[in-house]
């Protein structure tokens, strides 16, 4: 492994590490409410000082990356794996098949999932725990965010499918698992990964405006994506530059990641 | 094999990776950068306002969301005039009128030589005409509503310059009614557009989801005390707006010359950097409430329904809340504990005897001790041993409501109470609280318009359907709300102001003692003003900044 | 020969128009049960207005008497469709086709500028970086294109109203790493192919090498993903439109969705169906298999 992929590596065990001990590192419980001392600036005892409502912001991030560190990825796997199975599948069987399911995506792509969204909320039961609601969240995004990529992991096996290498294969009397296996799965796995890196901070985002539908993490609990949504204030553009704090640690992880993982982009 | 990429721009033309990098990144941002901004042109004389979304309506009599209201305001000629600043009615299109036969009957004696914006005469048959229009019942005037409350009327002109108005029962207040009723040409009552009025201003032009364009009516009947014809100002833009901080940014760079009801969050920025610009007019007439969930056939299971029916539970959770830091914190300073129903912004009706609720998590805890609740560890507990909790609902997006729901989260949880809370978007909101009743506990800021509390009566009379927390009762429940019923009903009986003070303070004073809603926090009146704009006097009424249009002015 | 082509050119557009066309229908009809189903259908803001009587309350809620079956409803509106009357918006007060021709050429503006923008970006970081494959330039333009990916694009927006740029424009910068992430990975893989390798070892330019070897084999994935991006643009217009207030369909969107309004939700469906089952089809029809068919 080369230098810079472990320091990579290195780096996101320790985060990791912090963040699921993120009581022993937090210099206050995430909810405790310091009312008089309301969007303090930095210091020693609020190291990223506090919010709108006195909570200490350091916590909050070390807790709201637990949780979106956990499920995000999780979400995003969901999406993938429904992006390769769905597009990946129709493609692949050709004709009628492939037409139906890029109808299929279409149609998907073009709803207003809010609606859903909303039905799912007023069936649920409004004292829901907070972690079923974040758990439940994360999932319906995972299983409604795979209809992007699966158009284009279609084309992908769709061209795949016509390639002489696959022919020469067939012809060759490779099975249809190892044909999908050891030739067509290799050939869109970077778009696959290309998908995979796109949905963890997108979800992480999109969970914030959830939300406002009253889904995602329920207060008090902290989440990434709601630190993120401090940033629409004009005040944060321009006053309170800790506040992008949030954003360089989401833009560092998703990095790191990328750095850790990225092996295919080198030759 | 490995290529070293680092060539820079060469003989051969190559350009090398971050060479290319930073050209491909700076250039289009440089250019957006340069790109064009929001600024208008520069016209003198034009005052520049913002509406949150598109008129549904320019025909005043129909007008009933806050844009069509405020076009309404500042075309529509009106007989009597609300004044704002001292909430006193006044005469405008009415000289002076009288009212008698215990409140049925309502005499107008119009200003003479009074001309519409395209120059036709004003008389009592546009006055007539436009008050049928509102009367009908097949037109649903939404200004026509409190008018229709005295049954059938009789509305006829006793000549031009005066008319009759005669209803089948009194309405108290009834002069205050008319400041809604903007008066129209005869040809046009029902129809009109705001195109041809009798206010300050007509409307000129619209483009939709962008701004509605008022011009001075050349023919208004105001002059001011040097005799100088009104309005001063050309013309009046309303920017189509919803985005607060996208407001705020176009008043920094003077697109904008004033801004209505101000976010504590903003007004606080303009503050610091612009003392002047950003004023605090001290409490509105806008509160914030919470209530519990009444309704028999709620959805909710049995123990919880008789926690929210128990006067000492609704009153200790009143006790635990701690109102001055709701006012401190949610609101930045920019709110004050109420102490009732009403705010003490609306100076005659407010009931100065009642006294504010205390914090108190003791006093809390020994009323909930006395309807066999107690704290067991953490958790307070009812006889039945089931722990206390419940869902608290409020609309998404309100940046001061969600705050306050979680202070009121922390505060509960000192007496043992969990609140789950749960921001949720309006209409989801409105369904359960007006149709399936499925929701527990419900924070919303219900905005009062009028001062008189007649304007209140959907809300507080128990058969109403905007009695929130039980509505629709076929007889009151209680008989704390068969005594409001009734000093309801007396106040509206009566056209004696003292009288009708002396009942609605029993209202008030029932509510303070029954807590039904538990008020929370009476929000102050926030606004910016251009320090470009003249005679600017805002006040805690809207429209708060230009109450006063036709006075206005702009610094050349 | 030509003839029997020209037929087969038909047979396939022909065939895209009636997946567009049945796409479309099936949207409209899906989005409008998603909308009645929905909890708070059939609430207005003026229910809580403690001015209006009863009577006049309900007297605003007799126009949607005709929304209450979903079916019927539908039916009614194709029909009132085939006319050119795309219905009447309850929250707006306002003719539907009024409304798209006023706010559409905003939006139309707003993703054009978007989409190119978005891949212009996108493979200006991109195609250098698989070329070139200089480790430092490839970590920055990770790490830039990571930057914009995790910003909300209404912060974007944000951003360039406060600097007086057009907000539309934050519309490019949230396709920009989606459009670098797909062809990185692609163009990366595409470099390490057998054919590609030997192509470089015989010493063929760069240029011949990308025109003649890399882009045919990109060419049905990028398509795909072109085709992809118009819908991710008419997305992201969404929240750019409503913290600009910039007066386009996804304002108009998002007003809808507050206030359950069928009528233009309905109409918006159509809309984005058949904007995205189109953008696909052509993408679709682009590709080289489909050209080698097609002509």
């Amino acid at each position: 492994m080369s230098r810079a992929r472990w320091i990579a590596v290195g780096l996101l065990i320790a985060l990791f590490v912090l963040v699921l001990f993120a009581g022993a590192f937090a210099p206050a419980p995430y909810a405790k409410q310091f009312r008089n001392d309301t969007d303090h600036r930095p210091s020693e005892q609020f190291p990223l000082g506090t919010d709108e409502l006195g909570r200490d912001r350091l916590s909050r991030l070390l807790y709201g990356m637990r949780i979106s560190l956990l499920l995000a990825p999780a979400a995003a796997l969901i999406s993938t794996a429904l992006a390769a199975l769905i597009g990946g599948a129709g493609a692949y069987m050709g004709g009628a098949w492939d037409r139906a399911t890029g109808m299929f995506i279409d149609l998907f792509l073009s709803l207003p999932w809010l609606f859903l969204l909303l039905t799912l909320r007023a069936l649920l039961p409004l004292d829901i725990p907070a972690v079923t609601s974040v758990v439940v969240t994360f999932a319906l995004l995972g299983i409604l965010g795979w209809a992007a990529s699966a158009r284009i992991v279609a084309a992908s096996v769709r061209s795949i499918r016509t390639s002489e290498f696959l022919l020469q294969a067939r012809a060759a009397g490779c099975k249809p698992s190892r044909l999908l296996l050891r030739h067509v799965l290799p050939n869109v796995k970077p778009i696959l990964l290309a998908q995979f890196w796109i949905s963890v901070p997108l979800f992480i985002l999109t969970e914030a405006n959830l939300g406002m539908l009253g889904l995602g993490v329920t207060e008090p609990l902290p989440s990434w994506g709601n630190l993120l949504r401090e940033l629409e204030n004009y005040t944060a553009l321009r006053h309170s530059p800790w506040l992008w704090v949030p954003l360089l640690s989401l833009v560092m992880v998703v990095s790191l990641f990328q750095f850790a993982l990225g092996a295919e982009e080198r030759a | 094999m490995k290529a070293s990429g680092h060539r820079v721009i060469g003989p051969s033309g190559e350009v090398s990776g971050p060479t290319l990098l930073a050209l491909l990144i700076v250039i289009p941002l440089a250019l957006a950068l340069g790109g064009c901004t929001h600024r208008s042109a520069d016209n003198s004389g034009e005052l520049r306002v913002t509406i949150k979304t598109d008129p549904k309506t320019l025909n005043p009599l129909m007008a009933e969301e806050d844009a069509s209201d405020r076009i309404r305001y500042l075309t529509g000629g009106v007989l009597i005039r609300v004044n704002r600043k001292q909430q006193e009615n006044q005469g405008e299109l009415a000289e002076n009128w009288n009212v008698d036969e215990g409140g049925r009957r309502i005499t107008f004696n119009l200003r003479a030589g009074v001309k519409f914006s395209d120059g036709s005469d004003f008389s009592a048959d546009d006055v007539v005409a436009t008050v049928k229009a509102a009367l009908d019942p097949s037109l649903h005037s939404p200004k026509g509503d409190p008018l229709r409350a005295g049954g059938k009327a009789d509305v006829r002109a006793l000549d031009r310059n005066r008319v009759v108005i005669t209803f089948e029962h009194p309405i108290a207040g009834i002069e205050r009614l008319f400041d809604e009723i903007a008066i129209s040409p005869a040809r046009m009552a029902g129809k009109a557009d705001s195109s041809v009025v009798l206010g300050a201003f007509s409307v000129a032009e619209q483009r939709a989801g962008e701004y509605v364009l008022l011009k001075r009516n050349p023919y208004y009947w105001k002059k001011d005390s040097a005799g100088h014809q009104l309005p001063y100002l050309n013309a009046i833009r309303m920017y189509v707006l919803s985005n607060r901080d996208t407001e705020l940014i176009r008043f920094r760079q003077g697109d904008i010359h004033l801004i209505d009801s101000l976010p504590p969050d903003l007004y606080e920025q303009l503050h610091s950097d612009d003392p002047g610009a950003a004023r605090d007019l001290g409490p509105s007439i806008e509160s914030e409430q919470l209530w519990f969930n009444e309704v028999a056939k709620a959805p909710i299971p049995a123990y919880k329904k008789a926690w929210f029916r128990s006067r000492n539970f609704r009153r200790a959770i009143s006790s635990a809340i701690n109102r001055a830091d709701l006012a401190r914190v949610a609101f930045r300073g920019h709110a004050t504990p109420s102490v009732g129903l009403l705010s003490p912004a609306n100076k005659f009706w407010f009931d100065k005897n009642l006294r504010p609720i205390a914090y108190d998590t003791n006093a809390a805890l020994e009323l909930l001790k006395q309807d066999g609740f107690s704290k067991i560890g953490d958790t307070l507990k009812d006889r039945g041993g089931n722990p206390v909790s419940f869902s608290l609902i409020t609309n998404a997006g309100n940046k001061q409501r969600e705050r306050m729901g979680s202070l009121i989260q922390q505060d509960l949880q000192q007496i043992g109470i969990t609140v789950n809370f749960v921001p949720l978007d309006f209409p989801s909101i409105a369904e359960r609280i007006m149709k399936t009743y499925d929701y527990d506990a419900c924070m919303l800021g219900l905005t009062n318009v009028d001062l008189d509390p007649n304007g209140q009566v959907n809300v507080w009379m128990s058969s109403a359907d905007l009695h929130q927390w039980n509505p629709q009762q076929k007889t009151p429940e209680t008989e704390w709300e068969a005594q409001i019923d009734k000093y309801l009903r007396a106040q509206a009986a009566t056209l004696n102001r003292p009288e009708r003070k002396a009942d609605f303070d029993k209202v008030q004073e029932i509510v303070a003692d029954e807590d039904p809603m538990l008020y929370l926090v009476d929000k102050n009146a926030l606004v910016a003003v251009s320090p470009k704009v003249k005679n600017a006097d805002p006040v805690v009424l809207t429209p708060q900044t230009y109450w006063n249009a036709e006075y206005l002015s702009l610094e050349k | 020969m030509a003839s029997a082509k020209s037929m087969k050119t038909l047979r396939i557009i022909s065939r895209h128009l009636l997946i567009i066309l049945i796409t479309a229908l099936a949207g409209g009809l899906l989005g409008a049960t998603l909308v009645r189903l929905a909890p708070g259908f059939g609430i207005q803001e003026s229910d809580l207005n403690t001015q209006l009587s009863a009577e006049t309350r309900r007297a605003m809620h007799k126009e949607d008497a005709g929304e209450q079956n979903v079916l019927s409803y539908y039916g009614h509106y194709l029909g009132s469709l085939l006319h050119g009357d795309l219905g009447y918006s309850r929250s707006m007060d306002r003719p539907v086709s009024e409304l798209f021709r006023d706010r559409l050429p905003d939006t139309v503006e707003s993703v054009v500028i978007g989409v190119a923008g978005g891949w212009l970006l996108g493979l200006a970081l991109a195609i250098p970086a698989s070329w070139k494959r200089a480790p430092v330039y490839s970590a920055s333009a990770t790490l830039i294109s990571g930057v914009f990916l995790c910003i909300p694009s209404a912060v974007l927006a944000l951003i360039f109203l406060v600097v007086g740029s057009p907000g539309k424009l934050a519309i490019a910068l949230v396709i920009f790493p989606k459009v670098f992430r797909f062809s990185r990975n692609l163009l990366v893989k595409t470099y390490t192919m057998p054919h590609v390798l030997t192509a470089r070892a015989r010493g063929l330019s760069s240029a011949r090498i990308f025109g003649w070897h890399i882009l045919p084999n990109i060419a049905a994935p990028m398509l795909a993903l072109a085709g992809v991006t118009v819908s991710i643009a008419f997305a992201a217009a969404i929240p750019v439109e409503v913290v600009c207030d910039s007066p386009g369909l996804g304002q108009l969107a998002w007003k809808a969705a507050l206030s359950r309004d069928v009528p233009l939700l309905v109409n918006l469906t159509l809309v984005i169906a058949i904007v995205t089952v189109a953008a696909n089809s052509f993408s679709e029809l682009l590709s080289p298999a489909a050209t080698r068919d097609v002509l």
